[in-house]
């Protein structure tokens, strides 16, 4: 049942594989330029595990000790995160001891190829969530870890290979699109947040953007799609 | 920053995501029925995520000078193409990025 699960979860890793390795051997370097010792870097990425949040956390990390003010980032830059959550209210069912890790997991990453995920029949959702979830999670260390250590050994001369990410959401995405019924969410999600990147500037929107998201959900009315 | 103090600040910064990531389940746990509305929000938010999940990875990307958004304009359409065409996800993001790759460290240098 185990094998089963990994041999559907490893495959849909991968993309996320290559994007952490760029991203998290650019965070573990610039921990060890910023004079670090290599273990803020492993538990920054063991415990935090919020790639966008552990960037931000150097210049943190760096500046005097306020919790308060490190408590209430954590918040603002994963306030997107209240959304992973209630969409996997009911897919998380009954994951049992699973449940727990999969959710503290829950990253950008882990949760769109969850979300996106057509669990393929008689492979066993708790193990795979299981699986696609602690991939990521150790991709995410092994990265930083190896930032750290040899970051600067490392050519950093080719630049946008993090765009690895992007092009994985934007898959996930046009996959979704070609289910009809779900296409006015998918819509919904993507001009609320572009529109209210633009009124609101770079370091508001998502806030803005969740709340708009949360509104026109509420008004568009069923797709022909019942669940009950 | 001493030790603890940074063992602090990390421990606050790993509350907050926490926080961010369990509230939802804290809520409404498995045993309580959960409410229409929200189950109605459960089966959109999904996909309004990943379209919310699109544009956030591009919050950075400067329409106003150069390269004016062109490599992230291009690759995407790359990557529409190729996904149209073949429907293999490792295939489109290669293809994606190879696109990506060229236009930022050749192109548009």
């Amino acid at each position: 049942m185990k094998l089963k699960a990994f041999k559907a979860a490893f495959p849909i890793t991968l993309p996320v594989l290559t994007g952490y390795l760029f991203l998290g051997i650019a965070f573990g370097l610039l921990m060890h330029q910023s004079g670090f010792p290599i273990l803020w870097t492993f538990l920054s990425s063991s415990v935090v595990f919020a790639g966008a949040l552990q960037f931000a956390g150097v210049s943190i990390l760096a500046s005097a000790f306020n919790p308060l003010a490190a408590f209430t980032l954590a918040i603002l830059v994963n306030i997107r995160h209240l959304f992973y959550g209630l969409s996997m209210l009911t897919r998380f069912k009954g994951l049992g001891f699973k449940k727990n890790f999969v959710i503290y997991m829950m990253a950008d990453e882990a949760f769109s190829i969850n979300a996106a995920a057509k669990i393929p029949e008689g492979v066993d959702s708790a193990w795979f969530y299981f699986f696609t979830s602690l991939l990521c999670y150790l991709y995410w260390n092994l990265a930083s870890l190896t930032g750290h250590l040899v970051g600067e050994f490392i050519p950093s001369s080719i630049v946008g290979l993090d765009f690895v990410l992007t092009a994985l959401f934007y898959i996930l995405f046009l996959n979704q699109w070609n289910v009809k019924a779900h296409r006015p969410y998918l819509l919904v999600g993507l001009f609320s947040t572009l529109i209210s990147r633009l009124v609101l500037g770079r370091s508001n929107f998502l806030l803005g953007a969740m709340v708009l998201i949360i509104g026109l959900l509420w008004i568009i009315p069923d797709q022909g799609v019942h669940h009950e | 920053m001493s030790n603890l103090q940074v063992f602090i600040t990390l421990g606050a910064l790993a509350l907050g995501t926490l926080l961010t990531r369990f509230i939802p389940f804290w809520f409404f746990p498995e045993h309580k029925p959960i409410p229409k509305i929200l189950m109605r929000m459960g089966d959109r938010l999904p996909y309004a995520s990943l379209g919310m999940l699109v544009v956030y990875a591009l919050k950075d990307v400067k329409v106003l000078e150069s390269s004016y958004g062109l490599p992230e304009l291009l690759s995407l359409i790359t990557i529409t193409l190729i996904h149209s065409w073949k429907k293999d996800t490792l295939l489109s993001i290669t293809g994606g990025v190879f696109t990506y790759l060229v236009l930022v460290n050749v192109v548009f240098k």
